[in-house]
């Protein structure tokens, strides 16, 4: 799988954040960062949590 | 062995819970039943986006209609549920068809109120679902002034995307001050002001005795004896769960219905988002939660439920959080505040509009309000599910 953002959707809630840590982020430049872009299946329920949480739709996964 | 899940209201909880349910591999009968015409969208742009003209309507569709077509369900939408029977596990329809369940996942929302003792006329509206943001934005282009009803989030974001139009504004409000007092008093009138210096005429501490105008709204009539000329009147003044359907159905309802912490209203039967109270372990309470996230995360958790029975089902624990998005600001809020607790500005200021503020109830930070600093609403978030002291969270304040 891979993660998709649209940094232009985005609006930092960080409710990714909060779902996936290992996989976003916030950094000081007050954007979103994606820490991996091919996340191991291990962390598909968080990443797919991080998906249904968005309140913008702006995480996708692409197989 | 589950074969059928029936899930009664086709919103956010109600989407979510259905794509939960086929995450975790249910592949049994998954129907879906909606009172309005339309698939499921998302709310929160319609009183920003479709309302300022920037989006049309149909992109607040959550999916296009073929995105549907993997969660293979039994969509039926434009049908109102008129009851249910526990013992048959059956759902009964408006339209006189039914639909039999296994678990049963009741996600029917809530509806606007209206003001007490107004008849319903032209040019009277509110703003809940998609055909009232499609009626209210047909009205606004005729428009040259607009009188909200309510202060509330809902009312201020309507107020902010007509000045956006270019509209004329006046807002009516009964309490002292818009939003809620529990907010603090301090923050609400920051609003206030921020309101009134975008050219909105705020009336605070008045109420709408009478709406005039014959066929059409003229004008309305305020508690303080002024009257005000406007082309539209838009009312919001808060929501009323839809449980009337589930009378008599065994379901204990009050002011919503009432889960435990499993979600569970009766024994197969779940409940999410703005209809129901599920026990709140963080909160120590089961209050009705008209949040976004909350729709999204009791879906989830009610799904999850469903599927695993009661003896593996997980308890809901949950920090509120809510945003508005108001002018070039947003405000995002998480916690829970009551009207005595302490607000404390712990970064930024009221001045500059732009702050983060902790509220301090006894000796625990009890919620967090962010004023475009959302990297402090993550980091306090944190703190607060935590249930850390209040010094801990000041100290944690001081070495960001």
């Amino acid at each position: 799988m891979k993660v998709v953002v649209d940094l232009g959707a985005c609006d930092l809630h960080g409710l990714c954040v909060e779902a996936a840590p290992e996989v976003f982020e916030i950094g000081d430049d007050g954007v979103l960062h994606v820490l991996i872009e091919t996340p191991p299946d291990g962390l598909r329920a968080k990443v797919d949590r991080a998906v249904r949480e968005c309140p913008t739709g702006a995480i996708s996964i692409e197989e | 062995m589950l074969r059928r899940i029936v899930v009664v209201g086709a919103s956010l909880a109600g989407l979510r819970a259905t794509e939960t349910l086929r995450d975790r591999g249910f592949d049994g009968e998954l129907t879906l039943i909606g009172d309005e015409p339309h698939r499921p969208y998302d709310r929160p742009p319609l009183s920003k986006q479709v309302l300022q003209g920037t989006w049309e309507p149909e992109q607040t569709f959550f999916r296009r209609k073929d995105g549907y077509d993997a969660l293979a369900l039994d969509m039926r939408l434009g049908v109102r549920a008129t009851s249910v029977d526990l013992r048959a596990r059956r759902v009964i329809l408006a339209d006189g068809t039914f639909a039999d369940y296994d678990r049963l996942i009741v996600a029917t929302g809530a509806r606007v109120r209206n003001l007490p003792g107004m008849a319903p006329r032209v040019g009277l509206l509110a703003l809940r679902g998609l055909d009232d943001a499609i009626a209210l934005r047909r009205e606004l282009m005729n428009a040259s002034h607009v009188a909200i009803v309510g202060a509330g989030f809902i009312g201020l974001e309507v107020a902010a995307s007509c000045r956006a139009r270019g509209l004329q504004v006046t807002v009516i409000e009964s309490l002292p001050v818009p939003l809620s007092p529990a907010l603090g008093s301090t923050f609400c009138e920051m609003v206030a002001a921020m309101h009134r210096d975008h050219g909105v005429d705020l009336r605070t501490g008045v109420s709408v005795t009478d709406v005039f105008g014959e066929s059409r709204v003229a004008g309305v009539v305020l508690s303080d004896g002024s009257r005000i000329d406007t082309d539209v009147v838009v009312v919001g003044i808060g929501v009323t769960p839809n449980t009337e359907w589930l009378e008599g159905s065994g379901l204990t309802l009050e002011n919503g219905i009432v889960c435990n912490g499993c979600g569970e209203a009766a024994p197969g039967v779940y409940a999410a988002g703005d209809v129901a109270r599920v026990a709140n372990r963080w909160h120590g309470d089961s209050p009705r939660i008209e949040h976004w996230t909350n729709a999204v995360e009791q879906g989830v958790h009610a799904a999850e439920n469903a599927l695993a029975g009661p003896a593996s089902s997980t308890s809901f624990s949950s920090v509120p959080y809510f945003w508005s998005d108001q002018y070039d600001r947003k405000i995002q809020f998480v916690g829970r505040a009551r009207p005595h607790d302490e607000m404390v500005i712990v970064d930024g200021s009221l001045a500059d509009r732009r702050l983060t503020a902790l509220y301090r109830c006894g000796n625990s930070v009890v919620a967090c309000l962010a004023v475009n600093q959302p990297r402090a609403l993550i980091k306090y978030k944190k703190l607060i599910a935590a249930c850390v002291p209040w010094e801990a969270a000041l100290t944690a304040t001081a070495a960001s």
